[in-house]
């Protein structure tokens, strides 16, 4: 199980927390000016790194807030977190 | 290729087992080949395995960076079933099924494909509507399912607990002709029939890039050194997105850990597949006599090849709840494997905006009944330049026009 340092909490259990997937994906201002392609990408494509993983994270069973992960997805060191 | 028989076992049992010959070669990479299959697990041996045999190309390679089998295909649970919701799954897994049908004679391999039949298990009005939809479904597409009431599984399955529980069993769909194989005979199988047919096998040759120009595919970097190919079809599962990273694609993959688990050998208890989505559990009995248990995903994306407890945790709990009898068994081992989950629970069988470069990953949670139709459509799709009917829905733009396969149903949870 990761332990997790939430910025507000506190380390806690990873079961306490749920998974956001990648973190810094804007949602595009104006969906209607992109091509097919672009929607596309936006959507589905993940970059999926085999190293360092900037993910999101929602501490669910506690303060309920977002916060950012950085995650080596080889050995599941977390290396920071920040807001 | 040497006949495995009753008769080279007496045989070769007189000479005390010394003169048995090497299943496949091991032979150095050449400098050019027809075709490279990147990933030496059952859908890259069966994708090589049907390049030889139907479309009789023989310069072919398949490169693997570990041992052969030695990533999902090794890891799995093992359970072959066909009884998908959509037709285009559907129609895809039945033709793997079919092909597993006979597949320990035209190997001579033995493939312990045991045809124990495959429970998945509803526990509410909801679950059983889904159930009987599905049902329908796969009557329709000529695939054998029926649904069962909570009676008969009680006379199938004794042990299983039907009606005291958080979350009864109200019924099941049941495929007969679904059951297990043995997931190691599977890549060894087809490795020796592919290298009988001239494909080299190269293991501990792991792909560090892709060489391409003019937007056209022109060979592979290896840890052995560059080779030559104009196509290079791509079947690493979890890995699938550092492949597509070589190539300069982005793929809409996630890696996520899959946990499985085994229980110390015990007498044959359970004799059929049981699965069930709600509470989220699936086991069967090995002939070792091993509980094989399946767990879901970890949330987290990773490579680690290792999840977190707390899955196994709740995963276990259903298999009590489902199995009391259980409840006093200890488990023997614990892994993890990295599944490459697609947005839609289907996989991606295509070509690729780059010419001569083929994906055939985004498997999942479920790749393994799969291995044989999947092989099969991927050497039709390479050789051909162009996909079989069965493959042509799973293709990479799918993403982009929004025709998407939703098999979450019967897919996304329990394989």
């Amino acid at each position: 199980m990761l332990h997790i340092h939430c910025p507000w909490c506190g380390l806690r259990d990873e079961s306490e927390f749920s998974y956001g997937g990648e973190a810094h994906r804007v949602r595009p201002a104006d969906p209607d000016a992109l091509s097919d392609e672009q929607w596309a990408d936006y959507l589905f494509n993940r970059g999926n790194p085999k190293g360092l993983h900037h993910e999101q994270w929602c501490h669910s069973h506690g303060c309920r807030r977002w916060f950012n992960v950085e995650r080596d997805t080889v050995n599941n060191r977390i290396v920071s977190v920040y807001r | 290729m040497q006949k495995y028989s009753i008769f080279s076992l007496a045989r070769n049992a007189l000479s005390h087992h010394q003169h048995w010959s090497r299943a496949w070669r091991s032979p150095a990479p050449r400098p050019q080949y027809d075709v490279i299959i990147v990933g030496g697990g059952g859908h890259g041996l069966a994708t090589a395995y049907y390049l030889a045999k139907e479309h009789n190309l023989s310069n072919i390679a398949v490169l693997e960076k570990n041992g052969l089998g030695s990533g999902n295909t090794g890891r799995n649970t093992t359970i072959v079933r066909s009884n998908y919701l959509w037709d285009e799954s559907a129609l895809l897994y039945e033709q793997s099924l079919k092909l597993w049908e006979g597949l320990s004679q035209e190997l001579n391999y033995n493939q312990m494909f045991s045809r124990r039949g495959v429970l998945n298990l509803g526990h509410n009005l909801h679950d059983m509507r889904a159930i009987h939809r599905r049902v329908n479904a796969n009557q329709l597409n000529g695939i054998d399912a029926e649904v069962v009431d909570a009676q008969w599984i009680k006379q199938f399955v004794p042990i299983l607990n039907t009606d005291n529980a958080r979350y009864p069993v109200l019924g099941a769909s049941w495929q007969p002709r679904g059951g297990v194989a043995r997931h190691d005979a599977v890549a060894w199988g087809l490795a020796r029939a592919a290298d009988a047919l001239g494909v080299d096998i190269i293991q501990n040759c792991e792909v560090t890039g892709i060489r391409r120009k003019d937007g056209q595919v022109i060979g592979v970097e290896t840890t052995q050194g560059y080779i030559k190919s104009k196509k290079v079809a791509v079947v690493v599962a979890g890995h699938a997105s550092m492949l597509a990273d070589m190539a300069g694609l982005r793929l809409p993959i996630a890696s996520h850990p899959l946990q499985a688990l085994v229980s110390e050998p015990l007498k044959p208890i359970l004799h059929t597949v049981v699965m069930s989505n709600a509470v989220h559990g699936y086991i069967s009995q090995s002939d070792k006599g091993e509980l094989v248990i399946g767990a879901g995903i970890d949330a987290y994306t990773g490579y680690s090849q290792r999840g977190s407890f707390h899955v196994i945790e709740g995963n276990i709990a259903a298999i009590v709840e489902l199995f009391p009898l259980f409840s006093r068994v200890r488990m023997l081992r614990q892994w993890a494997g990295t599944v490459d989950i697609c947005p839609d629970a289907c996989p991606i069988i295509s070509k690729t905006p780059l010419k001569g470069l083929y994906f055939n990953c985004g498997w999942g949670t479920g790749g393994f009944k799969a291995t044989l139709g999947s092989g099969w459509t991927f050497a039709h799709t390479v050789a051909k330049d162009e996909p079989h009917p069965l493959n042509a829905p799973f293709n990479l733009e799918r993403f982009t026009t929004g025709q998407l396969i939703d098999e979450h149903g019967a897919a996304g949870v329990a394989h």
